[in-house]
């Protein structure tokens, strides 16, 4: 999708976040001289067209008691792997899931899901429920804990538009 | 390290709203008003509670999510197993690039994992290898194939 310069202005607006009001939609348009249903049906063919994934609360896991978290890793057979990635993804304690390739020899895994817990111990049993849920399809497995954040930046949008 | 809120610090219609608000609202005038009557309050109750909310730091953020592939980037995770006495320079080298979103220290082998965030696709490739000339080191790339999202459940 070809954003123009108003999809970007409404992008670069919103980026901290959006007015919290009842009609957010219509603060928006007041900071950006539009109409109210022009900043709708933009962010709604934005949304459809998948540039915006969804207007949303972005929940801050360490401060809800999810202190632990680790990446864990799967190596699944490939013909089952999306059938079975999917069912990962809908777990509770997951809160991203995708497939990547394997980097082989270095690497035999295909299958990256990020789980949450209180403690290690209720990482490492989450880690557990989703060996049993893939069964045999699954040939090895890891757990990869994060040590240290080293950095963190936002996305940025290129260019004012 | 961030600080993990006492327990009682939420309440149940808290944690409703956080699975709820996760799910994504409708772009409408009135975006909360469904949430507004599965939780039983006003619109205008259901923002005080967001705001308090992210006051209290349960959420970092209200507001679009975007996807910067959809956008014409390109996205892609990458890692490194990096010698303890090499690691200080290789972080300060790999941090200084604007392409670099993310990085983070993992306890394996491969102990440096970092996302690449570029405007072209081809330029993934580019900056993992001249990070690869620089260093020494290999870059592994694991670019996403397949994403299942579904977010992160408070416990009712």
């Amino acid at each position: 999708m070809t954003l123009d310069a108003t999809d970007r202005r409404i992008l670069k607006a919103t980026a901290s976040g959006l007015p919290l009001t009842p009609h957010p939609f219509e603060e928006v348009g007041r900071w950006l001289f539009l109409p109210e249903n022009e900043v709708i049906a933009r962010m709604q063919a934005m949304q459809d067209d998948g540039v915006i994934r969804r207007v949303a609360v972005a929940p801050n896991h360490y401060a809800l008691g999810m202190a632990a978290n680790g990446m864990s890793v799967w190596d699944l057979d490939d013909p089952v792997a999306e059938t079975l990635g999917a069912r990962v993804g809908a777990l509770a304690f997951v809160s991203h899931c995708y497939l990547r390739p394997r980097a082989l020899p270095d690497w035999p895994y295909n299958l990256f899901a990020m789980l949450h817990g209180k403690t290690r111990d209720e990482v490492e049993a989450k880690r557990a429920e989703v060996a049993a849920l893939l069964g045999d399809a699954c040939r090895s497995h890891d757990i990869l804990y994060s040590t240290r954040i080293l950095k963190k930046t936002g996305m940025r949008l290129a260019g004012e538009g | 390290m961030r600080a993990t809120l006492p327990p009682d610090a939420l309440d149940a219609t808290d944690r409703l709203l956080i699975n709820r608000l996760q799910d994504g609202l409708p772009l409408t005038h009135a975006p909360f008003a469904p949430i507004a009557a599965e939780a039983g309050l006003t619109e205008a109750e259901v923002v005080d509670r967001i705001a308090q909310l992210r006051e209290i730091g349960a959420i970092t953020r209200f507001g679009p999510f975007l996807d910067a592939e959809a956008m014409g980037g390109a996205f892609c995770l990458c890692a490194m197993s990096v010698p303890a006495g090499q690691f200080d320079e290789v972080v300060t080298y790999v941090n200084e690039l604007p392409e670099v979103a993310h990085n983070y220290e993992r306890q394996h082998q491969l102990n440096m994992w970092f996302v690449l965030a570029c405007e072209k696709a081809e330029q993934i490739a580019e900056t993992a290898a001249r990070i690869e000339r620089e260093t020494g080191l290999k870059v592994l790339r694991f670019p996403k194939l397949k994403e299942f999202f579904i977010g992160f459940r408070v416990e009712a």
